[in-house]
């Protein structure tokens, strides 16, 4: 009987991990709404069925996830669009972003909430077309945002253009490396599209346009700060001569940036990363890190919540929305622009 | 009686654990030498340090782990009391003040008081260890999470914290040291105290135990403290090379320090078990890990092979019970 105990642990545990992030899920709609990266409006806390009783439009927000800045910042801008427009929004996503069948019971329950419209993040296209589909028969205008669903059901889908986004670190590499020499890659995963798409966008631009660049070398920490730390470090010692690392989000990124530091690389190795957080913009005003690709957080949300006002009303919306990315660096890390896109 | 249970359980213990490790041993030697002429970087001092450091973490989880395993039971909370620590001790440095030492102290009793609650939920209450630690890791995990606000917790402002796990005494870093220094005094607290033989005797047998006249409860009670204790060491380990404490991290760790704890030999069932065993299973995994990394291969198939190392060491230790 005891001897039965670690496979049933082991299995256990991956089940348990869903249940777990039920509850945290769904906790999280709730609590500190506003208290995050632009200062939330505070009419997010009102709920729902009183609002609806004022008339008002009611938009729930289903997201890959709430718990890491990127989706805070998505959060906040939604709240902005959601105070400026007089509509009431909840947003909420679950744990981690493998929980597809948990997102789709969110997905579900706002539905049953009977909205106005909805805004929608899918981790899986395919497995949430069924339900897409009755929000369209009950006349729920869908916006997507963040990644798109292969499907014609959402009205417009307002998200990042990942691959170009990471060409362009890609060419920022190669300017800084002079062009030819070896880098590596640190992945955040390999079956999520934003890591699929980061992955090609950068690879694929090197090949094209760089044949004496060399990737030598592309690693998945899973966006675990001290995986990417430790694998970074093994990718330099494999390859002594390695002139640059890309960190395809914040985590990979911030783990490469360890790893340099730890092995005491400190400029010898460029450092190119993913997203925004206070980590990556200290390491980047410290030289350690030559500069990273920002997304838009703020902006998809803000225009997630815009479009699918605009859809309520009957208004024609745009059906991709390019929330645009930027490169920013220790010369415009301080410009409004670049600092509006920002989130520590 | 008491002292005889202790006793006649003991060279027996030794000498069937005393091969395994030897295996154990045996297969970690074997392992760096293949990778050595495989890759000539692998043998450098510095790649060699490195994996040193990145075995402290779940390596000093896998310490506290092997006592509760010893005792029969199973702790799946140590990787979310390991981030609830690490928080912690954010908290009290950064926002209340607190100086890094007198931190340090409350991550480490955070992770004790957490070992606490497991090992009540388990001797008083009736809960099997699998359940009371599973809700554990649960609350450890919801907890860090509303303490930290879903955001990370930066030592920025206390640039010396950093240093209790990067700061290097000829060139290694020191959480290599408190790692190993760790596993000594985890090593004396199994094998050379009382803490210890009532570990041994309640893995092995439980009701003869009680019988016998220990307080079970108790001693049950204070081995999953120890384990939590170690948990709130790995948290300030990784906080400190971390240099902040994230919050979303730490699931998946616990089944990390399991299959270190298990392929050093010490058996699922309770009654047998090593820190020394640990240690080198531990190094093994990061070994193999590591060496498969600079050797290029790729990624999805450096799981299977671990998985596949894990199987191995179970089905030894099982073979092993077959004999004895």
């Amino acid at each position: 009987m005891k001897k039965a105990w670690l496979a049933v642990a082991m299995a256990l545990v991956l089940v348990l991990g869903a249940c777990g992030s039920n509850k945290g899920g769904e906790a999280s709609s709730s609590p500190k709404s506003g208290g995050d990266a632009s200062g939330g409006s505070p009419s997010a806390s009102t709920s729902p069925s009183a609002s609806a009783s004022a008339g008002k439009l009611f938009i729930p927000i289903v997201s890959k996830g709430f718990q890491h800045q990127f989706w805070q910042a998505v959060k906040a801008g939604a709240e902005k669009a959601a105070a400026e427009l007089n509509v009431e929004i909840t947003f909420e996503g679950p744990e981690t972003e493998q929980q597809v069948d948990k997102q789709l019971e969110m997905l579900q329950v706002a539905l049953d909430k009977k909205p106005s419209a909805i805004g929608f993040a899918a981790l899986d296209s395919q497995a949430s077309i069924p339900l897409l589909q009755k929000a369209k028969d009950a006349g729920i205008p869908v916006i997507a945002f963040d990644s798109g669903v292969d499907s014609d059901i959402p009205l417009a889908t307002a998200a990042t253009d990942n691959i170009a986004a990471a060409a362009l670190a890609a060419d920022k590499m190669a300017e800084l490396i002079g062009g030819e020499g070896e880098v590596a890659m640190v992945v955040h995963d390999q079956t999520s599209r934003t890591g699929i798409d980061r992955e090609n966008g950068f690879k694929n631009r090197i090949k094209e346009k760089y044949p004496k660049i060399k990737i030598v070398d592309i690693q998945y920490g899973g966006g675990d700060h001290l995986k990417s730390t430790d694998l970074a470090k093994t990718i330099m010692q494999a390859h002594p001569n390695l002139k640059g690392i890309f960190g395809s989000n914040e985590g990979s990124a911030i783990g490469v940036v360890n790893a340099v530091t730890e092995m005491k690389m400190d400029g010898k190795i460029v450092v190119i990363g993913y997203d925004s957080g206070k980590a990556q913009i200290d390491a980047i005003k410290s030289g350690k890190m030559a500069g990273a690709i920002t997304q838009n957080p703020i902006g998809i949300g803000y225009e997630t919540v815009k479009a699918a006002v605009a859809a309520i009303k009957g208004e024609k919306v745009e059906k991709n929305i390019d929330t645009g990315f930027f490169w920013y660096d220790k010369t415009n890390i301080d410009n409004p622009e670049i600092k509006a896109v920002l989130y520590e | 009686m008491k002292a005889s249970i202790a006793a006649a359980g003991r060279p027996r213990i030794a000498i069937q654990s005393g091969l395994q490790q030897f295996m154990a041993f045996g297969s970690l030697i074997l392992l760096i030498i293949v990778f050595s002429l495989a890759s000539s970087s692998f043998f450098h001092f510095s790649n060699i340090v490195g994996i040193l450091l990145s075995t402290a973490v779940t390596g000093v989880l896998a310490l506290g782990s092997t006592f509760v395993i010893v005792t029969g039971g199973i702790d799946l909370s140590v990787g979310t009391v390991m981030t609830l620590s690490s928080v912690m001790t954010g908290v009290f440095i950064t926002m209340w003040g607190w100086p890094i030492e007198v931190g340090i102290v409350g991550g480490l009793l955070t992770g004790a008081l957490c070992g606490f609650i497991s090992g009540t939920a388990v001797a008083r209450l009736g809960i099997p260890p699998f359940i009371a630690t599973l809700a554990m890791m649960m609350i450890a995990k919801g907890l860090s999470l509303v303490i930290s606000g879903t955001k990370p917790v930066y030592f920025t402002n206390t640039p010396a914290f950093s240093k209790i796990s990067l700061g290097s005494v000829l060139d290694i870093p020191n959480a290599v040291f408190i790692y190993f220094g760790a596993a000594i005094v985890g090593g004396i607290l199994l094998s050379r105290t009382i803490v210890g033989r009532y570990n041994f005797a309640i893995g092995s047998n439980e009701e003869a135990t009680r019988l016998s006249g220990v307080n079970v409860r108790f001693w049950k009670i204070v081995i999953y403290t120890i384990t939590g204790l170690f948990t709130g060491l790995a948290g300030i380990l990784m906080a400190s090379r971390l240099n902040s404490a994230q919050p979303a991290l730490g699931m998946g760790y616990e089944l990390e320090a399991i299959a270190a704890v298990v392929i050093g030999g010490t058996s699922l069932s309770g009654g047998k078990g090593t820190i020394v065993g640990t240690v080198i299973g531990a190094l093994i995994m990061s070994v193999l890990t590591n060496g498969l990394r600079i050797l290029s291969v790729p990624q999805e198939w450096q799981t299977v092979v671990v998985g596949l190392v894990i199987l191995l060491a179970v089905y030894v230790d099982i073979l092993r019970r077959k004999k004895a």
